[in-house]
């Protein structure tokens, strides 16, 4: 059980959705930390030792423990710090975050990501797969304000912040309606949800920022 | 065995992801009804019902709902029956880092190792090289420990079943030595104990069948 002198590190970067979920779940548990960013694609000497074989963000140090891997990171959070729970008690329940969340990450990332480098001629297909896999997510959360519910879980936190504050932002550069109001409106109004708990707008990376950078990454993409 | 309480497991007979859950089934003396899914020739409606996500094995079918993904499932399993043959340490932090390996496992190392055994020419150094570096890190990681899991065999010992098994095969049929003992001897001491227990030698596919599998659909590329 964690203790009142833990000492609790996150190495992150701004504009990282991997490292603005755990930043999310430390919030919602009221978890105080200490936050160093990294400034990527600098990779600090701390960020190579504490993460030798990713050496990637987000690290949490909790005391003496290092850990990598955000997925792993938040289960290690809400297994830690009991209260706030960001995975369902029920093991099926459970079994579906772990499953969605994967899917997020494994599946909507890269196709998110093909929406928006592929040439002109692909262009549409990579939307409309994208959109397919996005349905997925729509049922999942048609009839509920958050998919763990009425409260912000485990699901919430990785595909909020992957989707709504970091791949919508890039599809907005680009002019994509990716997530039209009209197809999907479950996830629509999940994302005003979102918008409204305060802990969430606590950690997204800052829009005009965010999308200047969204901009120079496409760009760069687009001529190599 | 009552309705309720029936499991199925919807699996395909070479594939190490399927067997990791078979594995795990019978290490806890769970019972179960295998259906044996032939993907590569035709996915039947009960994987399509069950799985329409990603249409693949395994899928295990509980109490009527379907749960897909083998690390997901194996974590299910493990949440759902207690009490026998624990595959996750109790502690949180020793959990996290055996999601950690297992996932390193699953997300780096697997794919690596298969592109080193039949990737083309031109990437097979790098791949090779790639595979090295993967395999190192476990080795370190495994130290003097007869299983990732300790004692007994873990979660991690479970994602890496391609390792102990199936790669020793890959390697044989394509000609590529990697996991050599000189280079990797603690990795070559672990497969053998992984592959020797008594429960998991039983769950493993016939050595002759998957030779002629990976042959037949890649090639015999001897050195």
């Amino acid at each position: 059980m964690a203790k009142k002198e833990d000492s609790v590190k996150l190495l992150g970067f701004w504009a990282s959705p991997f490292s603005r979920r755990v930043e999310m779940a430390l919030k919602l548990k009221g978890v105080p930390y200490e936050y160093l960013e990294e400034e990527l694609p600098k990779k600090t000497p701390l960020l190579l030792e504490l993460n030798p074989v990713h050496k990637k963000v987000p690290v949490l140090v909790h005391n003496d423990k290092i850990l990598s891997e955000s997925h792993v990171i938040l289960e290690y959070i809400d297994q830690t710090w009991s209260n706030n729970p960001i995975l369902p008690q029920d093991p099926y329940e459970k079994a579906m975050a772990r499953f969605w969340a994967k899917f997020v990450d494994e599946q909507i990332l890269p196709a998110g990501f093909m929406s928006l480098v592929k040439a002109e001629k692909g262009i549409e297909v990579a939307i409309e797969e994208t959109r397919e896999l996005i349905m997925f997510l729509e049922k999942e959360v048609t009839g509920k304000d958050f998919f763990g519910g009425k409260t912000l879980g485990f699901l919430d936190i990785v595909a909020g912040s992957m989707i709504s504050f970091c791949l919508a932002r890039a599809w907005e550069c680009m002019g994509i309606d990716m997530i039209s109001e009209e197809k999907f409106p479950g996830l629509n109004r999940w994302i005003e949800k979102l918008n409204e708990v305060e802990i969430v707008r606590e950690c997204i990376p800052p829009k005009e920022k965010h999308i200047e950078r969204m901009n120079k990454i496409i760009e760069r993409t687009m001529s190599s | 065995m009552n309705q309720e309480e029936q499991v199925q497991l919807l699996g395909l007979w070479g594939s190490p992801f399927s067997k990791r859950v078979e594995m795990v089934l019978k290490l806890k003396g769970i019972s179960y009804e295998y259906i044996e899914e032939d993907v590569y020739v035709k996915k039947s409606h009960l994987l399509l019902n069950y799985n329409p996500i990603h249409k693949k094995v395994p899928v295990l079918v509980h109490q009527g709902r379907s749960i897909a993904e083998s690390l997901v499932i194996v974590e299910y399993i493990e949440d759902t029956w207690k009490t026998n043959y624990p595959m996750l340490p109790h502690d949180p932090y020793e959990r996290s880092m055996a999601r950690f390996w297992a996932k390193y496992v699953d997300d780096k190392v697997m794919l690596t190792l298969w592109k080193a055994c039949w990737g083309p020419e031109s990437v097979r150094e790098k791949m090779v090289e790639e595979a090295c570096e993967g395999l190192k890190y476990l080795e370190e990681e495994l130290g003097d420990k007869q299983f990732f899991g300790g004692e007994t065999i873990g979660f991690v010992d479970i994602a890496a079943d391609f390792i102990a098994y199936w790669f020793g095969i890959a390697q044989e049929a394509s000609g590529v030595m990697i996991m050599t003992a000189e280079a990797f001897p603690r990795l070559q001491r672990w497969s053998r104990n992984f592959v020797g227990n008594n429960i998991i030698k039983e769950v493993l596919p016939p050595k002759e069948k998957l030779m002629a599998l990976f042959k037949a659909q890649f090639g015999n590329n001897a050195a």
